[in-house]
């Protein structure tokens, strides 16, 4: 693979202390696709896709088993830096988290983080940025103003223009539109089609709509174990599994 | 037994309306009685002291005994020198502890040393004099505006190593994993997005505890001292108002009475407007939303 952006899991076990949230999970992730992931509430979802950045270091009673390969390297190994890992995947969550910052700064921050001073490389950092998640044209005329001061469905964008910045190959989604009015979801969406031709982009999603929506392939989840994972179009039309297709007509979940 | 109940209950109704009635004023009367003993205390200060209050008071020094008028511009401005000296030692360890506590210690640990700080908090402040007294004062072989800066600022910290974690803690846990996600090493997430959103919080903390320890006169009696002079020097002793009003209060002359009421008023006053600062800064900025 000679594109940047692919994930590659690989039996993949993942314990919070004796909980096993996900059992032998394997998936790959191409570069330049969107993929999403559905289940029901606690099937291990959000859990794999916080594998991909190490996110769940931060809980200190949970183990990892397994491999899982960035760009063809295993993020787990022992030499692995996070930081830098993290900045080649980026994360948008699912309530927006706007810094007590401007909306200048909160864009400018990641660069600025790796030593980035010169002011005419943040300003066209920050407008690149802020174009790319389509919320310029909103926000130019007062960049100084505070982030906490935009709108759900604009501190999403922003948060979304925050991890461009920063130039990842990787986008993690994690239900980034449950806290969003219908019009602010779709716009996200259609962010998320144009973002595909430079990034990677894993969503989890409760909505399976969004998921038939924007995703190239979708992995259904159930727990902790990968029921399904194939293109969106056949896995909306053709499930080969039938709980899948329980749970897409909505029997349960 | 059905009809014994409510015959019951028909009887007893009267006596129990009272008693809802009751209860409701002699609560009620316990918080009007907060509100009189604060009105009361600035009342009887203001009737004693404001013939003094004037503008001499705020811009002389204190005249010999004997002489009428003069003030207590040596005590206010050294009020304000151990207060600086006091934020210099209480702000950088407390501030530091109480970060420490919420974002890196463990539980246990950060319990046992918020123990150990709610413990400090009820120590007498005459037993932090003393204690600055013994490593201040002894070894510098003198009374010092240092050591009573040195004083007030360790009965800081206990204060605002509390209030900043507390407010450290309430900042939401997905803003630090926003600023984690974006490759943000943890000290400077710390710095950078953590401590300024908690900023509003913290800077209350550190009102209040000032506004506490602006009032104290046991640590300040054997560290600070007092004096009745201008005093530039950080190493000599340094008057104070608190310090200045007890020894005017406890002096035999009328003159010196009324400038210690006078004395008190101003000591009031700038621990209520700290305070109502504090609390006008925080209603202003919000939780965590800095800089709306």
């Amino acid at each position: 693979m000679s594109l940047k952006g692919s994930i590659k899991v690989k039996d993949l076990n993942f314990y919070y202390g004796d909980h096993q949230a996900l059992k032998n999970v394997s998936m790959t992730v191409e570069p330049r696709q969107i993929v999403a992931m559905i289940g029901p509430s606690g099937c291990g979802k959000s859990t794999l896709i916080r594998v991909f950045n190490r996110m769940n270091d931060l809980i200190t009673s949970s183990r990892v088993e397994g491999e899982v390969l960035v760009d063809g390297v295993n993020i787990y190994d022992k030499n692995t830096d996070v930081v830098s890992l993290r900045r080649k995947v980026g994360m948008v969550f699912q309530k927006s988290t706007p810094f007590p910052k401007s909306i200048y700064d909160n864009i400018a921050y990641g660069l600025r983080i790796v030593g980035i001073k010169d002011h005419r490389i943040l300003d066209e950092t920050v407008e690149k940025s802020l174009k790319r998640a389509a919320l310029w044209d909103e926000v130019k005329d007062h960049l100084g103003k505070s982030a906490m001061s935009l709108s759900g469905g604009q501190q999403q964008r922003l948060c979304i223009a925050r991890a461009i910045a920063v130039d990842p190959e990787i986008i993690l989604m994690d239900e980034p539109c449950s806290a969003l009015d219908p019009i602010a979801t779709a716009r996200i969406e259609e962010l998320m089609g144009d973002l595909k031709d430079e990034y990677t982009i894993v969503i989890v999603t409760h909505n399976m709509q969004q998921a038939a929506r924007v995703s190239d392939k979708t992995a259904f989840l159930m727990h902790g174990q990968i029921i399904e994972f194939t293109k969106t179009t056949d896995f909306f039309t053709k499930p080969s599994n039938k709980i899948t297709e329980d749970y897409i007509t909505g029997r349960f979940g | 037994m059905k009809a014994l109940i409510h015959t019951s209950f028909e009887r007893t109704r009267l006596r129990r309306a009272i008693w809802d009635r009751a209860m409701v004023y002699i609560l009620s009367l316990c918080a009007l009685g907060i509100l009189c003993i604060l009105f009361l205390i600035i009342f009887h200060l203001f009737i004693k002291g404001v013939t003094s209050l004037n503008w001499d008071f705020f811009t002389h020094l204190p005249k010999p005994v004997g002489e009428k008028g003069g003030g207590m511009a040596n005590a206010i401005a050294g009020t304000f020198t151990l207060l600086g000296l006091a934020v210099c030692v209480g702000v950088p360890i407390g501030l530091g502890a109480g970060v420490y506590l919420s974002e890196y210690a463990d539980l246990k640990f950060a319990q046992t040393v918020r123990f150990i700080a709610d413990v400090m908090n009820g120590i007498p402040s005459i037993v932090y004099g003393i204690f600055a007294y013994i490593v201040c004062v002894l070894p510098m072989k003198g009374f010092s505006a240092l050591s009573g800066g040195f004083a007030l600022g360790i009965m800081m910290i206990p204060m605002i190593s509390r209030t900043s974690e507390q407010f450290v803690r309430m900042v939401p846990g997905q803003l630090r994993e926003a600023a984690l996600a974006l490759g943000v090493p943890k000290w400077r997430v710390t710095v950078d997005i953590v401590v300024p959103a908690a900023l509003a919080g913290i800077t209350t903390g550190i009102m209040v505890a000032l506004a506490r320890v602006a009032g104290e006169t046991a640590p300040l009696l054997f560290t600070a001292f007092g004096n009745h002079y201008w005093q530039h020097s950080l190493t000599q002793p340094i008057a104070a108002l608190p310090l200045q009003v007890f020894s005017y209060a406890i002096s035999p002359f009328d003159d010196w009475h009324r400038q210690a009421w006078a004395g008190a008023i101003v000591l009031i006053l700038m621990v209520l407007l700290i305070n109502g600062w504090a609390q006008f800064y925080v209603m202003s900025r919000g939780r965590w939303s800095a800089g709306k």
